[in-house]
């Protein structure tokens, strides 16, 4: 803040507070002999019977009110808040952050600086880092692959052997620490259109044996051939260097039924598997792909 | 006929029933939304039923529509019978009852259709909003014009709690809602990022306090003494906790968004002046149920006056937990939990819904030229369902809330958070039962509320006019 807007904040704040100060002494001061509830009226009347006694402020509601104020006096001296001055404490809450995010690493670290330093095996029979292992999964895996790890429409299921990045611990460690980001290019112009798309769709199908149209999916075995084969393969078994999916098992990131492959194809897919390696450390990295390798085993 | 020497009544009879008609819409929709909660299979995968197109449908048709409807039938008999004239231009005043009503029901057909600019509590569209914008500056129109009209010197203490919520109303409204349309049914707001967010929780929080507050405790201020035939109890209590009201809610916005990304200093302001509103919102209370404190034995007989004190506790139930909860300390528990549900809801049931259903009570029978509603005994039926109603409600959202702010934070030995989101959620779900059923004993009071009225209107002559009284000195 530029010392315009800082003046302006303090005056503003300190101007509240003592104008508040003297509302309260000014209208506190006014004293009355009749007990409450039974004094004169205000002489006022309205609607017929509407009438006020003027009591005096209850004293205990007073004190309360006077209370909250001297406390937010004390709170502004302690904290940031009146313009010009950031508070004895010097507190921010990016600094409390950071003291909060210091004092986690100083008391957990070693203990998953002791996991890490086993091979991905002995990790794999040590209970404790295994649950450890589970609880770092269900706080940040979970919401995408589900708490039972078998995945949702369009995010994987991890508990079957089908890795779509490899299954090679470096290779899940690498997903984990950096995402993923597995594009399918949209091919419905290229397909010249709904007969060119519809014709691949029944040839993918068939790669799996799923039930198709011969005639159609000859005639797009062809464009398949040009199009889908450099990712795919020519057999459809995909390729875990780009995360192109294997089409000739049974496996279906979205559906294996007609209308959504035909849409893939057409549009294409853009799915992404964000990177935890700001918000994790190496060593719990290691611990969840040690987890989550045994998952699928 | 209306002559000159009768009072205006026709716009406040018509506000007055659709007040309940609008009440029982916007309960039903927040029972709807309970019953999602509990079972997320009942939006039947159609979007407009969803729960994130329902809830702003929920919130903005029992405050808007019902508390709106209320605080306008109230204000308008009010200040025509504490002013000893009729309501200045009666076709104005009918203008902001048509236009209020096209308001929520543009509201409730464009939300659905997920038509929304995505700040809570102002989700209309910016056509949506001129129209409001427009409602509102006759609605002051024909109030400000009427009390200046008035027969009597002194403006009764009613007026100012009305006219401070009319005012502010417009202001917030207006300054909240700038933005820049690029379709009819689109906009930008002209503020960006944290702004944003500081300007729609100034608007939020005084939307709280000038609207759910302010304009209530207008409402508060007429009614309880008139039920009670007592007068006020201090004339000078309503004046220190008026002006200190009205000068502290402006600040108090910024404890919606605490630990988040706008400045340290605007987060101590919110907290300290949330803190230092306690007293003021309590002055409310005291004056109202120590205007109650000599009437005492009506309690007994009259259902009325039980509405009133019930919802003057839960008033000052939820002005003190409002300020605890926006300390920083406990805010860290309790942000994004149904704690919070429950914060709003023993304040809106509690004390806007019971006090509005207690000045309705008062009203109706007189709109009619009757002294008292045709069964004093369903009245109690209704008090008792909606009383438990509301505890049962509240009590499953603060356990619910603390139960969730506690397993969010729990970590184990290792470093590693105890429990997964989904876990809290399923501890959550006994909860979310109970909060259904309270849910619905609140809906049914009101729909024993609306059976009420009718028997009472088919008992009455019809509507009467009502002779303005001449001002007497006391």
């Amino acid at each position: 803040m530029t010392l315009g807007w800082q003046l302006y904040v303090f005056i503003i704040v300190i101007g509240s507070f003592i104008t508040h100060f003297l509302f309260l002494r000014w209208t506190s001061r006014y004293k009355t002999d009749d007990k409450p509830g039974t004094g004169n009226t205000t002489g006022h009347r309205w609607d017929g019977d509407l009438e006020e006694y003027n009591n005096p402020l209850p004293r205990w509601w007073l004190n309360l009110f006077q209370l909250t104020v001297v406390f937010g006096i004390g709170y502004l001296v302690l904290y940031p808040g009146s313009g010009i001055y950031d508070g004895v404490l010097d507190w921010s809450q990016e600094q409390q952050y950071a003291e909060q995010v210091a004092a986690a690493e100083a008391g957990y670290s070693e203990i998953f600086a002791a996991y890490a330093a086993q091979d991905l095996t002995a990790l794999q029979q040590d209970d404790k880092a295994m649950t450890a292992g589970l609880n770092l999964f269900g706080n940040n895996c979970a919401q995408c692959h589900g708490s039972d790890a078998r995945g949702a429409f369009g995010f994987p299921n991890l508990t079957d052997d089908d890795w779509l990045w490899g299954d090679a611990s470096e290779q899940i460690s690498a997903t984990i620490r950096n995402g993923r980001n597995g594009i399918m290019p949209a091919w419905g112009v290229a397909l010249g259109g709904e007969a060119g798309v519809t014709n691949v769709a029944h040839y993918v199908r068939s790669l799996s044996g799923l039930e198709h149209d011969s005639e159609l999916a000859n005639a797009g075995q062809a464009q398949y051939g040009l199009f889908c084969v450099a990712c795919h393969g020519a057999g459809g078994e995909g390729n875990t260097l780009l995360g192109a999916p294997n089409l000739s098992d049974d496996i279906w990131l979205y559906s294996s039924n007609l209308d959504t492959i035909q849409a893939i194809i057409d549009q294409g897919r853009n799915n992404q598997m964000p990177a935890f390696g700001d918000s994790l450390s190496e060593d719990k990295i290691k611990v969840l792909t040690a987890y989550v390798k045994q998952l699928g085993q | 006929m209306q002559t000159a020497n009768t009072y205006h009544d026709k716009v406040v009879r018509q506000f007055t029933v659709m007040t309940i008609v609008w009440g029982i819409v916007g309960m039903l929709v927040g029972v709807i939304l309970a019953a999602q909660l509990a079972f997320p299979a009942l939006n039947f995968d159609i979007p407009w039923l969803t729960y994130s197109r329902l809830r702003p449908l929920h919130t903005s048709a029992v405050i808007f529509a019902f508390g709106g409807c209320g605080l306008f039938a109230t204000s308008y008999y009010v200040v025509q019978r504490t002013c000893h004239v009729p309501l200045i231009m009666p076709r104005l005043a009918s203008f902001t009852f048509w236009g209020w009503q096209l308001v929520v029901v543009a509201v409730a057909i464009t939300y659905p259709l997920g038509i929304t600019q995505g700040k809570e509590y102002a989700e209309p569209e910016w056509p949506i909003d001129i129209l409001i914008t427009l409602v509102w500056v006759a609605y002051a129109v024909v109030f400000f014009g009427t009390i200046m009209k008035r027969r009597v010197k002194h403006i009764y203490v009613a007026n100012w709690f009305f006219g401070a919520y009319i005012l502010t109303v417009a202001v917030l409204h207006i300054v909240n809602n700038l933005v820049i349309p690029v379709g009819l049914w689109k906009s930008y707001p002209v503020y960006s990022g944290a702004v944003d967010a500081m300007v729609q929780w100034w608007y939020g929080h005084n939307a709280v306090g000038f609207f759910l507050t302010a304009g209530f405790l207008g409402m508060m201020y007429y009614f309880v003494p008139k039920q009670a035939e007592r007068p006020i109890y201090s004339y000078r209590l309503s004046v220190v906790h008026f002006w200190s009201l009205i000068a502290i809610y402006m600040w108090a916005g910024p404890h919606h968004l605490h630990y988040q990304a706008i400045p340290d200093w605007v987060q101590s302001l919110g907290m300290v002046f949330s803190l230092i509103l306690l007293a003021p919102s309590w002055g409310g209370m005291i004056n109202g149920i120590m205007t109650l404190s000599g009437a005492w034995e009506k309690l007994r007989t009259d259902p009325v006056i039980r509405f009133m004190i019930v919802s003057l506790s839960f008033y000052g139930m939820s002005t003190f937990e409002g300020p605890m909860m926006s300390i920083k300390t406990v805010n860290s528990l309790s942000h994004f939990t149904d704690w919070t549900i429950g914060h709003v809801h023993s304040g809106a049931l509690g004390w806007v819904a019971l006090i509005t259903m207690a000045c309705v009570y008062h009203l109706y029978p007189r709109l009619l030229g009757l002294q008292e509603m045709y069964s004093k005994r369903l009245i109690e039926w209704h008090f008792w369902i909606s009383t438990l109603g509301i505890v049962l409600y509240i009590a499953a959202m603060w356990i619910a809330g603390v139960t969730q702010g506690l397993m969010w934070r729990a970590v184990n030995d290792d470093g590693t958070l105890t429990y997964t989101f989904i876990e809290s959620l399923k501890v959550t779900y006994p909860f979310y039962y109970v909060r259904l059923l309270g849910g619905l004993l609140f809906l049914a009071g009101i729909l024993i509320m609306a059976w009420n009225m009718y028997k009472t209107w088919r008992h009455s002559q019809g509507s009467v006019e009502v002779p303005v009284l001449e001002p007497q000195a006391a």
